[in-house]
């Protein structure tokens, strides 16, 4: 990744990136005169942490938006890289074709082999049209589906990665069936007798989100997001104006925490400083560390009851009043 | 009972009062702009005599026409919207919420209930369009889940008839973890051999057909309803073209294989009635045919 590239960067990360720049640069010309600089450079390091940590810490509800679709953030293929051994991908949904937008595939962790199901997003125009920018088609839902239904056959748990702005919207995704497909996961991954664990590493976007998320754990990426539409989608239709995404974004309640006090969440998991794109393997540890953990709870709970279990957590969500008696 | 629910049903009372003396006696389609006296469209179950477009029916209506007289019991009533996120564009939603409540004389935009349709029993939701948008939010879920979990209880067909913008946008992950919620209890329903018959009217889009709506183990839709995932505006401004003829239509659905029977309205309930005879015992129609072994 080219971390000079400043197009790249958030208006509100370039404090940080501008004095990591200096700290590099120091660093760079004292390794040339030969000059001892560690002092100076672990006291900028420091003086960057708080900054990171600072700036992180009011982060307003858009600015969480914009990292969860940071274009340096990890994608699918990068938690598989740092997170699994032995991936296998596979492809096509065995009726149609093979949609990119999500990626799938057996891969092992530790002893444990398990299926991995995400969407995926590109890094650069040529990726992004070759991945529909994550958003999925029936296809991707549908080949989701039958290695799910594989996993099951053959004992393993499945793990998601939610990353997409939403399901795609366009005749084809019409014609056959998006609707039907999304709807189909939900009512599959309710009762799929394995543990499922569902991760939203990024954007949360909708159905197209919810169709991998159906699982015993819910867990979200701390600048992450997960909504009923985009900021964008949600301005344009109340407010008649797309331009109001920051106010939509605010009144969605969309991060992270706010899924966790909606009583939607099972876990926050926290990010390096600055964010998962600034150290895509530490990332990547935290969340494997996590799926072990998980995993580890999960496989002791008789299937029966974590079935039970599964569709209590969904019958659970909701805030609504009650009186009297029907 | 709260003094809510007491003014609820008072004003439920007035407007359907004021229905029977409408301010305007003519209608025009809006399909083929015919003007339609308002006594002949309650005979023709509010069916456009000139081009069989089918207009709003409300949810007292279809109650009306779908079940045997006397059979419907409403349960659940009583559970309401409470605004979790304290949500506001340019109203508040407890606002929207109460302007609704007071247009509809309804609690959310669902009433479930059970019933029976020629002497079957089943456990039934109706969507109502006009609370809202018929907008899914955390009450319409609770309420159809509920409706479900009866079924599933009393093993009876469920049946849900779908009218819906989709998820609530107001009440957002909320909403969007109803479709997970209602789909759950759904799967249990297939696992213990429960017949679902989904009803979609027009019209049925975002959420609402992505999770309940297309899980019918069979899915019948009035003509003409426009059904879909996206709407058509959304896919006109990302393809950035226009729509292909009848595109979303539930003709379009019967076409690509989405929806079982398209029927007039006036063959509704004798088209559910017939499938439902299908599910039950030979000798007890009272009873689901029995799970094997």
């Amino acid at each position: 990744m080219d971390w000079k590239k400043k197009g790249l960067w958030l208006d509100f990360e370039m404090p940080i990136v501008e004095l990591e720049e200096r700290i590099q640069t120091l660093q760079d010309s004292a390794s040339v005169r030969g000059m001892d600089v560690n002092e100076e450079v672990e006291r900028l390091r420091a003086k960057a942490s708080k900054m990171g940590k600072d700036i992180f810490a009011k982060l307003e509800p858009w600015q969480r938006v914009q990292l969860a679709r940071h274009p340096r953030r990890p994608t699918t293929n990068d938690y598989i890289h740092f997170i699994f051994d032995d991936f296998v991908e596979l492809h096509g949904d065995r009726m149609f074709r093979d949609d990119e937008a999500i990626v799938a595939g057996m891969a092992s962790l530790g002893d444990r082999k398990l299926m991995v199901i995400g969407h995926q997003k590109g890094r650069d125009t040529k990726s992004n049209i070759r991945r529909n920018f994550g958003m999925a088609h029936p296809e991707g839902y549908r080949k989701a589906l039958r290695l799910m239904d594989m996993a099951v056959r053959f004992d393993r748990p499945i793990v998601t990665f939610i990353d997409t702005p939403g399901a795609y919207p366009g005749v084809g995704a019409e014609e056959r069936g998006q609707a039907e497909a999304i709807a189909r996961n939900l009512r599959e991954m309710s009762d799929m007798p394995v543990p499922i664990i569902c991760i939203v590493t990024g954007e949360g976007g909708s159905g197209g989100a919810l169709a991998l998320g159906v699982g015993d754990r819910i867990f979200m990426l701390e600048n992450s997001i997960y909504s009923v539409i985009s900021p964008e989608g949600c301005a344009a239709i109340l407010w008649r104006d797309g331009a109001k995404s920051k106010e939509a974004a605010k009144n969605m309640k969309l991060t992270a925490k706010d899924a966790q006090k909606l009583g939607v969440l099972d876990l926050i998991i926290g990010e390096p400083i600055g964010g998962a794109h600034r150290d895509h393997e530490a990332m990547s540890r935290e969340i494997k560390r996590v799926i072990q953990e998980t995993l580890a709870e999960l496989e002791v709970i008789p299937i029966n009851e974590l079935l039970d279990q599964r569709l209590q957590k969904f019958l659970d969500i909701g805030v609504f009043e009650e009186s009297g008696k029907s | 009972m709260s003094w809510l629910t007491q003014a609820a049903k008072g004003i439920k009372a007035l407007t359907s009062q004021k229905k029977d003396i409408p301010d305007n006696l003519w209608r025009k389609c809006p399909k083929c702009s015919e003007i339609l006296y308002h006594r002949e469209l309650d005979r023709n179950l509010w069916v456009c005599g000139s081009c069989g477009h089918h207009l709003p029916f409300t949810t007292e209506q279809y109650i009306g026409l779908l079940f045997d007289e006397g059979t419907w019991a409403e349960t659940h009533r009583g559970i309401t919207s409470k605004d979790a996120l304290d949500f506001k564009d340019s109203k508040r939603y407890k606002d929207r919420i109460k302007a609704s409540r007071q247009k509809t004389g309804k609690e959310d935009a669902v009433i479930t209930g059970r019933a029976q349709i020629g002497r079957i029993p089943v456990s039934a939701s109706i969507m109502d369009f006009s609370f809202m948008g018929g907008s899914m939010g955390s009450v319409v879920g609770e309420k159809i889940a509920r409706a479900l979990l009866d079924s599933l209880r009393h093993r009876e067909a469920a049946i849900i008839l779908s009218r819906s913008g989709g998820a609530r946008m107001q009440e957002s992950l909320l909403s969007l973890m109803q479709m997970a919620k209602t789909s759950a209890v759904l799967a249990r329903l297939r696992k213990e051999g429960i017949p679902f018959i989904s009803i979609l009217t027009n019209p049925t889009t975002g959420g609402v057909t992505a999770s309940y709506a297309t899980l019918g183990d069979i899915n019948v839709a009035e003509p003409g309803a426009l059904i879909g995932f996206a709407g058509p505006r959304v896919i006109k401004q990302t393809i950035g073209g226009d729509l292909p003829e009848g595109f979303q239509s539930s003709e379009f659905l019967l076409e690509h294989g989405m929806v079982d029977i398209i029927t007039e309205r006036r063959n509704l309930k004798e088209n559910i009635e017939r499938t439902l005879h299908w599910f039950v015992d030979n000798r007890d129609i009272s009873v689901l045919r029995p799970p094997r072994g």
